[in-house]
């Protein structure tokens, strides 16, 4: 084993490399060297940037190119315009770059001094985006769990203590006593971003409180909620933000082992970690003497199977406890009664990725940011039918307009907004009069949804509500344990429902019928994940309720998705007669001379929507 | 004391007291269905969800302790029409058919659909189709019936730390599977039946030989005897609702030979042979460096468990094989040559508290010369449904005798019906034998009770032999992992598979959750048996005229070759899963 570092070892690492990385946040650094970053966030790296890495290492080598360095690091954030480089001090930012363009992104802008224009990435409004912080994607943006993503190689560990890695821990460990950090992190008002939005403070207080004489902080990386990747995106990008803040929570608590529960389906997050653990062992950073001042505390990985379950708090600990992942009833809580029968901190990557910002910034900055019930950022995955798809960071209280529009750049394709999806199977959809509402844990479940653990999908108005709720319901079906009727039984029958409606076979009453399994459903089951199941119905209920009636009463799907409940037709008077769609038919059901009006033989057409697509003049519908 | 107060009542009670249990003690009783009292309390079905004031969501009552100044609602239009939900769902997925179903008439399930005014299921839709597993001679599974109650895998874990059952799959299709989703035939499982005792619905029975039965009476041509365990008759009465533990044995007899058997016996024979055998055998081991500690051989679960868990160890189990299958072998020999009967021709069935000894009545050793010990095996609820379906008012039936010339049995074969029961009366006949005399001090209080282990010291001519006697398979397991690591002092022990022993068998009535939870159903039974004993005249294996007679007749002592042949078995390894 290496000697333990000391502060000031650590304090002399943290001097000489932020000065060596000032280029890397300072556009104006007085500096010949260029870094060239290049994501390796889990989107870019499975479209190649592992690739586009190696190359630029090659020619540059081949070249002789001096100054230059190719850094690696989690993830941007805009990963629909992946694979990513940045060039910094200037801050250029490449687009879809290809292994290919490596050559070109040399010589022309490292030798040559110019813009490679071509993957200059455009703006919404077409105009072309050189810096990063001039698209709009980023201006409304405040980073402080994601701070670190983008801006460091994740690997390295001597580029976190850089940018005042491990100095709150520093300092909680030298000048503060467990109850001023606790302190601290309840009068920063910071809330649990793993769904549900439990006071920090007051969890580690809890923990604190219970007596034992081994207590446990574990990480919730489970994160299965369709579509997120907020957590794998901080893990991936900056792993030691959260072994930092575990390892100050095991302080506060009274713990010296902490469990980081990551699903298996995430390997780069898992190797990243595995790295950091090893190299914050090396310095002694975990392990028996942190920092020389004699607490101890270590950190393990243990792989979850990818059970949505398995997030919850008490499934996850039987899964770590090597049993079936199944919800254990609360009371008792894990802060009295966890991981092993003993008193356990559990804590989202989110959640913990906050904590080293607050100690060393102090509690009062934190809480000047967000709303008065919800404090500092919440990371969003932005998806669905949204211009900018990607990871998001905005302070509590923006709204969701902002978010969408703003930040998000509209919808696509000239559609309508229809709704926005939060909390995912857990949460509600938004209907567009609610866009303006500041965005935090009340006003969210307030209007029926929830923060959840941050998933926001945007639909257009081509989605059909009764649809959307049926996938929420076939998701939460597919991933109930089974260990409480309600849920086991229930959201199956509420499923069915849906399927009923979606295919035109609902009868009269299942709309109310529905509504009242979802209300009891809510109150009787077991876990979080049967009591918010039946949240996408019940908020599409309420703001939708006119499709769901239009769906059962007149076996029709105004939205036009429901195939079973719609008929493709061509209008006479907007079809020019070109022949594409039926060409382009599957099933041989369309007719026409050319330049006269064609047919859809209805009785032929499967509905599978090609000649919709194919139309140059969109002259088919559905209806 | 704990003050809180359930649908507007003040009510005290002590600490630890669940809502449950302080709604019952106060006269409020709240539907439950997968709750069984210290075995399963997982809060999974949802039936007995009540309202506490200030908290958001259902409370689980049967789980949540009371707590001071909680104010709680048991019937408040809102929960009763979430419960009528909950029960609806588990409805929907129900395969429903009552009038045929085994538990038809005594299922928690359908008391629930009663008490909560079922009359349609609203929330229809598609039912989990199962196969029926009935590979086994001893158990049905039939997950059709099925209410995931989890309270059969609780017990074949908790009660007797088996493990042969769990719950597989997730959600809708959730199941209680063995291993590899093989026969509960091929694997871990011992055929104790507490599973069955478990069950609220008719998911898991035992399997029924009563037309094989009828058959045989009704052929003409078999010669059918029926012999009937000691705890038989201090439950059968609750079949027809009488007391627990009353003591029905002259109706049963009387009803026995309505229903046609050519000869009633009584297995507390055979258990007087057992002792006699058992004792000689222990004696042998003790005085001569024999293996010990001996241990009892008449549970067949716990026999079955041996072999498959602990195969090295077989030679600590007594070679005696259970008192019915020593009594069927008598019957087929001694019996059918004293009274010229074609053996062949003579149908042993051996009513019994067990499921396991239907299994253990098929063993390849059970039998002698070709000639099977024991042909069919009914539990104490098979015998019930035989003499519903004969008509017999078994209420106001007359008392009448076990035949001739088996006759009556001593007191010590009755207490083989519970735990301790075997050990006491083997100890009452080595004592006498050890210390050559007639002892009069033979109440052995020390190994009675509702302990899972008990343990005693005793001295016998001048010998101290160590005991210990032990119910549950649990229970055993922890006995037995003494003995592998060689840290096990005892000369003998008694171990049966029931917790209780076999007044708890798996064959026996069912009692539902309730009543496990608010009366010792296991303490009622286990004191008829012992009454039975103190009223005895003879009270010792070995001074049973009958018994006397016929090892004077045919056996010539105990362990003399003759019993080898007829009395004795042997063991072997079991893998633990035939797969
Ligand atoms: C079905 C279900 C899934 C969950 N999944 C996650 C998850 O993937 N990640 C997470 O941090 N919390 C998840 N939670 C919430 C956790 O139970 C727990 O509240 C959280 O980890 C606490 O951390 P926090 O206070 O920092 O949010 C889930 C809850 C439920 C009911
Ligand atoms: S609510 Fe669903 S996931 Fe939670 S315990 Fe019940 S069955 Fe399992
Ligand atoms: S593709 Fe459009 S315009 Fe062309 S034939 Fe078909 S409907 Fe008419
Ligand atoms: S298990 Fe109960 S409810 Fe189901 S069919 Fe049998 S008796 Fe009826
Ligand atoms: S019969 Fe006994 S061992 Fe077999 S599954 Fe049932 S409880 Fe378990
Ligand atoms: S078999 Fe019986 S005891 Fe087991 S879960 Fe099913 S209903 Fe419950
Ligand atoms: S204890 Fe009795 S009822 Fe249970 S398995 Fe053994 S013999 Fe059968
Ligand atoms: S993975 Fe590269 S920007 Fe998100
Ligand atoms: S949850 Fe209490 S009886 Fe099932």
């Amino acid at each position: 084993m290496e000697k333990v570092k000391t502060i000031e070892e650590i304090e002399e690492i943290r001097t000489k490399k932020r000065a060596e990385l000032d280029l890397r946040v300072n556009l104006k650094a007085n500096t010949v060297e260029k870094h060239i970053l290049v994501c390796r966030g889990t989107g870019c790296t499975s479209s190649k940037s592992p690739k586009i890495i190696e190359n630029f290492r090659k020619i540059i080598e081949e070249k002789g190119i001096k100054n230059v360095r190719v850094i690696q690091t989690g993830c941007f954030g805009l990963c629909a315009k992946g694979p990513i480089v940045i060039i910094r001090p200037e801050d250029v930012f490449y687009a879809h770059v290809k292994p290919e363009d490596c050559e070109e992104i040399i010589n022309t802008h490292i030798v040559e001094g110019k813009l490679v224009e071509r993957l200059l990435c455009k703006d919404i409004d077409g105009t072309l985006v050189k810096r990063l912080d001039e698209l709009n994607f980023y201006k409304k943006q405040q980073r402080i769990a994601l701070k670190n993503c983008g801006i460091i190689d994740p690997e390295v560990i001597d580029e976190y203590i850089a940018f005042d890695g491990y100095k709150a821990l520093e300092k909680v460990l030298t000048s503060m006593t467990k109850e001023q950090v606790i302190e601290e992190i309840s009068n920063s008002g910071l809330r649990g971003r793993g769904g549900a939005g439990f006071p920090t403070g007051k969890k580690w207080s809890f923990t604190a409180m219970a007596n034992a004489d081994q207590k446990y902080v574990v990480c919730n990386a489970d994160e299965g909620d369709p579509g997120a990747f907020m957590d794998r995106s901080i893990l991936e990008g900056d792993p030691h933000s959260v072994l930092e803040a575990m390892t100050i929570a095991g302080y506060a608590i009274g713990a010296s082992q902490g469990y980081i529960y990551v699903r298996a389906e995430y390997p780069i997050a898992v190797q990243r970690l595995r790295v950091a653990i090893k190299q914050a062992r090396e310095y002694g950073l975990l392990g028996d003497n942190i920092l020389g001042t004699g607490f101890k505390f270590d950190i393990d990985i243990r792989l979850g199977a990818g059970a949505f379950v398995c997030g919850e708090e008490t499934a996850l600990l039987e899964s770590i406890e090597g049993r079936r992942g199944q919800p254990r009833l609360k009371p008792p809580y894990p802060a009295n009664s966890g991981l092993f029968g003993k008193p356990t901190l559990i804590n989202n990557v989110e959640t913990y990725a906050n904590v080293t910002r607050i100690i060393i910034n102090g509690a009062n900055w934190y809480s000047s940011i967000g709303t008065e019930t919800s404090k500092g950022t919440k990371v969003f995955a932005l998806g669905g039918n949204v211009n900018n798809v990607g990871l998001v960071e905005v302070p509590m209280g923006t709204t969701l307009r902002e978010i969408v529009f703003d930040i998000g750049g509209g919808i696509p394709n000239g559609r309508k907004f229809k709704a926005a999806q939060t909390g995912g199977p857990s949460g509600g959809c938004i209907p567009e009069e609610h866009l303006d509402t500041p965005i935090d844990y009340e006003s969210l479940s307030k209007i029926g949804s929830m923060m959840g653990s941050g998933g926001l999908i945007v639909m257009d108005e081509t989605k059909c509500m009764v649809d959307i709720a049926r996938f929420y319901l076939d998701f939460t079906v597919s991933e109930s344990c089974g260990k409480c009727t309600p849920c086991r039984i229930g959201t199956k029958r509420m499923l069915e429902i849906l399927e009923r409606m979606c295919e035109g076979k609902a009868k009269p009453g299942d709309i109310e019928k529905l509504e009242k399994l979802a209300n009891s459903i809510k109150k009787s089951a077991v876990c979080g994940l049967g009591q918010t199941a039946p949240n996408p119905v019940l908020s599409t209920l309420k703001y939708f309720r006119n499709e769901y009636e239009e769906h059962v009463m007149n076996g029709k799907c105004p939205a036009g998705y429901c195939k079973a409940l719609c008929n493709l037709k061509i209008q006479p008077d907007k079809c020019k007669g070109c022949g594409l769609c039926k060409r382009n038919c599957p099933v041989n059901a369309i007719s026409g001379e050319v330049k006269q009006p064609h047919v859809i033989d209805t009785s032929k057409c499967i509905k599978c929507g090609t000649c919709v697509d194919k139309c140059p003049f969109k002259a088919i519908v559905r209806g | 004391m704990i003050n809180l107060t359930i649908d507007g009542k003040q009510v005290q009670v002590k600490e630890n007291t669940t809502i449950l249990e302080a709604a019952r003690q106060n006269g409020i009783d709240i539907p439950t269905l997968c709750f069984l009292k210290g075995i399963n309390m997982a809060g999974d079905c949802r039936m007995c969800i009540v309202e506490i004031e200030g908290r958001k969501g259902f409370a689980t009552s049967c789980i949540q302790v009371a707590e001071e100044g909680m104010v709680v609602r048991t019937n408040s239009p809102e929960i009763l029409e979430a419960r009528k939900t909950i029960l609806d769902l588990i409805l929907s997925n129900h395969h429903i058919d009552c009038l045929t179903c085994v538990r038809g008439g005594n299922c928690e399930l359908q008391q629930l659909a009663k008490k909560l005014n079922i009359r349609e299921i609203e929330y229809e839709g598609e039912k989990l189709e199962h196969e029926i597993d009935d590979k086994s001679p001893a158990i049905v599974r039939d997950f059709n019936k099925c209410v995931l109650c989890r309270r059969c895998v609780a017990t074949c874990k908790k009660v007797q730390n088996v493990g042969a059952i769990d719950c597989t799959s997730r959600g809708f299709t959730s199941t209680i599977s063995t291993t590899y989703d093989c026969s509960l035939n091929d694997v871990d499982c011992t055929f104790c039946g507490q599973c069955i005792q478990s069950c609220p619905t008719g998911a898991l029975r035992e399997k029924e030989y009563i037309n094989e039965v009828w058959d045989k009476i009704n052929d003409g041509d078999s010669y059918v005897v029926v012999q009937t365990a000691p705890a038989v008759r201090v439950a059968l009465g609750e079949e027809f609702g009488m007391k627990i533990g009353t003591n029905v044995k002259g109706k049963m007899v009387t009803a026995l030979k309505q229903l046609g058997f050519d000869k009633v016996f009584d297995t507390n024979t055979g258990a007087d042979f057992t002792i006699m055998e058992e004792a000689n055998e222990f004696i042998e081991r003790l005085t001569n460096g024999g293996v010990l500690p001996m241990i009892t051989s008449c549970s067949p679960g716990w026999v079955r468990f041996a072999e498959k868990n602990y195969p090295e160890l077989l030679d600590h189990l007594s070679t005696c094989k259970s008192p019915h299958q020593m009594f069927g072998a008598i019957v087929k020999s001694y019996f059918a040559k004293k009274y010229d009967i074609d053996p062949k021709k003579i149908v042993m069935v051996s009513v019994m508290p067990c499921i396991a000894k239907k299994y253990e009545a098929s063993r390849e050793e059970m039998e002698v010369d070709g000639l099977r010990d024991v042909d069919y095996v009914l539990t104490t609820r098979e015998l019930a449904r035989m003499i519903r379906q004969a008509n017999i008012d078994f209420e106001n039936l007359e008392d009448s005798n076990f035949d001739d010339p088996m006759g009556e049995a001593t007191g010590a074969g009755a207490i083989f019906g519970t735990t301790g029961g075997v050990m006491e009366a083997a100890l009452r006949t080595a004592a006498d034998t050890l210390e050559g005399k007639d002892l009069k001090d033979i109440e052995y209080k020390e190994i009675r009770g509702e302990k899972g282990i008990k343990e005693a010291t005793l001295n016998i001519a001048g010998k101290e032999v160590k005991i210990a006697v032990a119910s549950s398979l649990a229970n055993a397991r922890k006995i037995m992992d003494k003995i592998k690591d060689g840290k096990c002092d005892y000369h003998f022990i008694e171990i049966m598979a029931c917790p209780g022993g076999c007044v708890m068998g798996g064959g026996q009535p069912i009692k539902d959750s309730k009543t496990r939870a608010t009366v010792d159903v296991r303490k009622l039974r286990a004191n008829s048996l012992y009454s039975i004993d103190e009223k005895s005249v003879i009270r010792k294996s070995h001074e049973n005229p009958a018994l006397k007679q016929i090892y004077k007749e045919f056996f010539g002592k105990a362990g003399s070759h003759v019993a080898h042949k007829y009395l004795h078995t042997s063991y072997s390894k079991k893998e633990k899963y035939e797969i």
